[in-house]
This record gives C-alpha cells, structure tokens and sequence, in this order.
C-alpha cells in the first residue's frame, strides 16, 4: 500500500584481497517503504553493513558492486557521481556508522560537528545552528550539554560518542535514516531513550528507518518488518510478528534460541555450531549447510530459492519445499507457533 | 567465600578529569570492590557512569586521582621496576570497548595477537608462535587462515574476536572486559560467553565484566556491581540481584531490558528512574547476605525490611 522509498534488487558486493575475492554481499533484494523499520539482522560478518555502506556508495577502495540495481526514491543510485552522492548523503540520507570513533573528527569539538551539516545543507546561521545542536545533545541525553558541547570526542565515554553520532545523524532530519547498530554501546535505559527519539522523530517527519542490531530484544521493539541475513544473503525476510512466531529459516530458528530467556538456570547457552562460511569460496548449496542440524541433502548442492508463505514472508530453505520431509523445529520455536495461533486462531 | 583467595581490591577509587574550563568530571568517584580469583564480577550502568573509566585504572591506563588497587597482594601504584611492570601487564589484561580504535590497522592480525607472545617470549619457536595464533583464532570462532588478513578486512563483531585473542595469548590471571560481547550477533555472544566461562573453569581465569547488556550479563556474573554517575549504587550475588533489586536505578535498569518478543514489548511500560540530589550520599550497606545498597545511616533498616519483603511475596 504504502510507497517504496528505497528498493535493492539482486545487489553483489565483493572486496578484493590478498587472498582472493570476499564476496561479501551475493544477491540481496527488498523493498523498504515510507516510514517504515526495517531491521537487519544475523551473524557477524554476514554483510549487514557493507549492504547500508553500498546503498550510500561508502565502500573502501578495494570494493566493487558487481551486479544488480540500489534505487532510491526510483533513482539509480548507482549511476550518480560521487559529487552528487555527497549532497544526498547527511541531508536526505543518513548513516550512523558502527564504529562511533572512526565517524568522528578527533581534533574538532562536537558541537561543531554536528552543527556544520546543518549550516550545508539546511543553511542555517552558526548560531542558529549552535543552538539546535545543543538541544540535540540535550535529546540524546548527553548531561550537562550546555557546557560539554564544548569538549572533544576523547572526553566522551564510548556510549556517549555513539550518542553524538546519533545527534549528527538526526541534525538535517533525513528522510531515509540507515543505522548501523546505532544503540550498541548504549545501557538499556539510553538505549530505550534514543529509541524513542527516533521513533518521535519518525512519527513526526515520516522517516524511513533501516535498523541493524544484534539485539534481538531490540528488533521486537523497532521493527515493522526484519531480514534474516546469513553469509552475504538475506535468508528470510517478513513483518516482525513473522520472523518472531513464525519462523521458517533454521538460521533463523538458531538466532531466536540462542536469545538467554529470562529465568534459565545457568545451563549453557545455546549457540550454532561450527564457524563461519567462507565468503572466498562460497559453497555452491545452501552456505548454511554444514551447520544445520536440519539440512537435507538437497542443500549441498542446491542453492534455495525464496519459499513465499504470505504477502510479506519469504525464507529461502528446502525445508519448505512439498518434497522435503516433515521436520520438528526445536521446542522454543514451536512455543513461538503457538503463541501465534493463540492470539490469531488458526493451525496448531 | 571468606577461605577463597582476593584477586583483586578496589578501596576508595577516584578519577576525576580536569576540563579546560568549567571545573572536572568526577568519571569515578569513591568506589569499592573485591574479585575472588575466579570468580567473574559483572560491572553494569548508565552510559557515562564510569565503567571504562573503572577498567583503565586497573589495568594502570589511567593513575587515579585517589584510592588504592591492590592485585595479588600489591599496591599496582607501587610497582617500579620493568620486571614487575611488565609481569603485571601480563597477568592483568583488558580487552576494549571499540574494537577498531584499539587494534593497529597497520598490523597483520597474526602481529597483533603475536605481539604479547613475543613481547614475555611465550613461544619456543616460529612453528610455536603461528600454532598459537592458529589456536587462538580457532578459539574465538575465527577461520585460522585469516591469521594473515588486515583489521579492516573483519566485520565489526570479527574485529572484536580479534581483541579477546589477543588478551588471552598471553595467559593473564584478570582480565577486564569492557563490553566484550556488545558488538556480536546473540549466536556469537553466547559462543563466547561460553567460551570465557570454559576458559574461567579450565584457567582459574578471574574477570572483571564490564556491559550493559543485562541479560548476557547475568549468565556470566557470579556477582554484579551496578553503578550510577561514578558511584556503585547496589552490589550483590547476581540471582539476587535480578530477582530482589533494591535501589531505584537498578530497577529501572532491570525494567528496560527489551525482550525477543514482540506481543510483550508492545505493552510494556519501563520504570524511569528520576535522578535527585543526595540520592549518590551515603554508602554501600549490607542489607542482606553480600546483598548492599548505596544508603544513608538512618536509611538502612528500611532497606532491609523492604529486602524481607520482597522475598516473603
Ligand atoms: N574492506 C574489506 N576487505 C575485505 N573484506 C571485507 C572488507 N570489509 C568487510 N569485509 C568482509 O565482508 C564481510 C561482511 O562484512 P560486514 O561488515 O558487512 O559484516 P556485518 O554483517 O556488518 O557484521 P558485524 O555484525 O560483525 O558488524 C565480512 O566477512 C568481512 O570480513
Ligand atoms: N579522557 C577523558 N577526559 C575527560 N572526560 C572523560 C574522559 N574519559 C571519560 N570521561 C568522562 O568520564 C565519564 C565516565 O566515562 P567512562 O568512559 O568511564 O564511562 P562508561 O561507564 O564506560 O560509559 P559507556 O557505557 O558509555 O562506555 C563520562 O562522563 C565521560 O564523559
Ligand atoms: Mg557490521
Ligand atoms: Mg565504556
């Protein structure tokens, strides 16, 4: 129903090194809409950030997007110059990147840096300027903010420079706002503060969020709908209320069980087994296959394609293919399924 | 605990931070601990509480404005000579909070953990050397055959794997954990909250834990400390803690931790704790067994009936 603000469709991003191509990024589409969250989630190293880094053309030098189309607001971003992407970036587009440091001049005090893009792109006097940016401090909880405006970034604490960088991004109120595990560094009570400033801000200005997060709990609080990455691909993709009680991908399951429930004894928690894919060979099956206790032999050699299970569900495992056997997922995803069916009726 | 062996003392620890104008920043100001040797204390707050700040006094980053730090019997003030600096940077490791501003990107990752190897001579050869790194990576869940890549080369959450092996190649007694864990997916997490709790049993390993990720927290803590601007406001066994939180921040604290469920967080309301002058007077009192909470004298004995309280529903 509602437009798409931004659209990816079968991006490939791949870095060169030493020891031969990373493929990095294999083939990732999905539509994000006006004002919407979308959050991204899986393992580390899955590609979650080099995807946000393609969509603002911010990639290190030895990377290359290899195929398939990034638009946004129906424009090839892949064909604008990098002049031309300066001024989308900051002003229409925002980052918050994930390593708050490496975003930050050291030798500039931070009130300047988060008044100057305004002062650019929405030509506001310095003074002016000034002035918001302390009352944006002051809206990412940064105490004492008339005074500390003044300090350099090595006088923050680590979660407090993450809030600076979050300040900055919301300075010229973006229209599309990519944030790269934006609360990570933060306690749970900031955490919840910043997550209600964006969603004030969202509500207010029809912001269009792209969230990625590790934090489970985090998504269940932002999201309208999440994507499953896994080893360069998004695995499953659905509305929030999918990817929690309904899961279809086992990658997917595995994230939800290693979540620590509240009151567990001090058993181990559950982890998936074995190491990461390797993204210079890639296997030519499923890359979730040796680690899978639920693969089947079809995953070896068979890439999966996308299993449609509702307008907005997708998961790609053979799992889900009518030939496939019946599986069992794990007790605590069933409890999920049942959660669901409880509230809406339906299949047990 | 009383027969177990105290790694470590914090007494009246300060640090305060001079700006150029308008005064200083008390980051720390007056806290006290013990760490049993293997044991895990778990050092949860506020972004900006003084957590770090806490961290980089015992590992001797920082020199205090006041107080003592005594690791294994020794003023670490005290330490002169180069043997004794260097036996302690070796015993005493930390592992940082920002992964990529604490790692050389000019360096191989295999230099990076072999640094602490050759600087106390841990390896007997080259083959040794490289059969450590190996190891090591293994153990913290990265391919051995990136020993050769640049940091830049990992994700953020690879880059901090790096970090945790370099702190244990050198085989230290504590080490100081700086939210070691917030930059991995929950899968990973877990595998190396595992993983510390495998090294802790297998190495007599003690750890000082510092997150704000409460619920990873509680399954690697034996204790939790919580602090608020430079002070600790509650201290206690960690089950206690979760079940019976006294002060007012550590509830709220608790009653933030978002949930992987959707349905709930949709309803949930969070306890917002309203900061008021005098609330940081005081000091930690035992209120229940190794149960304390930052109060005034005559706040005490209400405190402890509150504690029975909550224990009898
Ligand atoms: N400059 C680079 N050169 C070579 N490989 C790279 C480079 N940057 C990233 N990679 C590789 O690309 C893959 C994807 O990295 P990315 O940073 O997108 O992961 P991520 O999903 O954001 O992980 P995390 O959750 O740990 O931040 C990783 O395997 C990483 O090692
Ligand atoms: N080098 C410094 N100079 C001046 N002030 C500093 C310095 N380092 C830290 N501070 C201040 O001291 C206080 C405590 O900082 P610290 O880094 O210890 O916090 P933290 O508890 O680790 O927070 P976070 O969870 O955000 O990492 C903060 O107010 C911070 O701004
Ligand atoms: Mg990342
Ligand atoms: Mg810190």
């Amino acid at each position: 129903m509602s437009e798409t603000i931004l659209s990816l469709d079968d991006v490939h991003v791949s870095f060169d090194s030493l020891n031969g191509k990373v493929h990095a990024v294999r083939g990732v589409s999905f539509d994000l809409h006006y004002g919407e969250t979308l959050a991204l989630v899986g393992e580390s190293g899955s590609g979650k950030s080099v995807t946000c880094r393609s969509i603002i053309r911010l990639l290190s030098k030895n990377a290359s997007i290899d195929d398939g189309s990034i638009l946004y607001e129906g424009k090839n971003i892949l064909a604008k110059s990098q002049r031309e992407m300066r001024s989308i970036r900051g002003k229409e587009i925002s980052i918050i990147f994930q390593d708050p440091m490496t975003s930050l001049n050291p030798t500039m005090r931070v009130s300047k840096q988060i008044a100057l893009p305004m002062i650019h792109h929405l030509h506001l006097s310095k003074h002016e300027a000034m002035k918001r940016a302390i009352e944006l401090l002051k809206r990412v909880g940064i105490p004492n903010s008339e005074v500390r405006y003044k300090d350099y970034p090595h006088q923050f604490s680590g979660g407090q420079r993450q809030r600076i960088v979050i300040a900055i991004a919301l300075a010229c109120n973006p229209k599309l706002l990519i944030a790269d595990e934006p609360t990570t560094a933060l306690d749970v009570t900031i955490q919840a503060q910043i997550i209600e400033l964006m969603k004030d801000i969202q509500k207010k200005n029809g912001t269009s969020i792209i969230f990625i997060t590790h934090d489970l709990g985090v998504v269940a609080k932002v999201a309208d709908r999440v994507a499953v990455m896994y080893a360069g691909k998004i695995v499953e993709i659905g509305t929030a209320e999918e990817i929690f009680y309904l899961p279809q991908h086992p990658y997917t399951w595995g994230l939800l069980q290693s979540v620590p429930t509240a009151d567990e004894a001090d058993e181990e928690l559950y982890a998936i087994p074995g190491a990461p894919p390797d993204l210079i060979h890639p296997s030519k099956g499923d890359a979730f296959y040796s680690r899978n206790p639920y693969a089947l032999e079809a995953d070896r050699y068979y890439e999966p394609p996308y299993f449609q299970l509702s307008p907005t569900h997708f998961a790609a495992t053979w799992l889900l293919d009518e030939r496939a056997p019946k599986v069992e997922p794990p007790p605590s995803i069933q409890r999920r399924y049942a959660t669901f069916y409880k509230k809406h009726g339906g299949k047990p | 605990m009383s027969d177990q062996n105290v790694l470590l003392q914090v007494k009246g620890l300060k640090k305060f931070f001079s700006r150029e104008q308008k005064g200083e920043i008390r980051a720390v100001n007056n806290i006290n601990f013990d760490i049993v040797e293997g044991e895990t204390l778990g050092l949860v707050g506020e972004s900006g509480c003084g957590k770090t700040t806490t961290g980089r006094c015992i590992v001797k980053l920082y020199h205090p404005t006041n107080g003592e730090i005594i690791f294994d019997g020794k003023d670490i003030a005290r330490i002169r000579s180069k043997r004794d600096q260097l036996e302690f940077c070796r015993n005493v490791q930390m592992i940082f909070q920002d992964p990529y501003a604490s790692l050389d990107p000019k360096k191989k990752v295999q230099d990076i953990i072999g640094e602490g190897i050759d600087v106390h001579h841990l390896a007997k050869s080259r083959e040794d050397r490289n059969h450590q790194i190996r190891g090591l990576l293994a153990t913290v869940g990265l391919n051995p055959e990136h020993a050769g890549r640049y940091p830049h080369e990992f994700s953020g959450g690879q880059r901090q794997r790096i970090g945790i092996a370099r702190a244990l190649a050198v085989k230290p007694k504590l080490i100081v954990c700086d939210e070691p864990i917030s930059a991995l997916d929950v899968s990973i997490q877990a595998q190396v909250v595992n993983l510390l709790k495998k090294l802790q049993k297998e190495r007599n390993l003690t750890y000082l834990f510092i997150a704000h990720d409460l619920s990873m927290v509680k399954y690697i803590s034996d204790r939790i400390a919580v602090m608020y601007r430079g002070v600790i406001v509650e201290l206690g066994d960690t089950d206690e803690l979760y079940h019976y939180p006294i002060h007012r921040y550590t509830k709220s604290l608790l009653s933030a931790i978002p949930h992987a469920d959707p349905y709930k967080e949709i309803n949930r309301s969070r306890i917002i704790y309203q900061f008021h002058e005098g609330d940081l007077n005081g000091e930690l009192h035992e209120i229940g067994k190794g149960h304390f909470v930052l109060s005034q004298d005559n706040q005490v004995e209400a405190y402890k009936e509150q504690l029975k309280n909550e224990k009898k529903n």
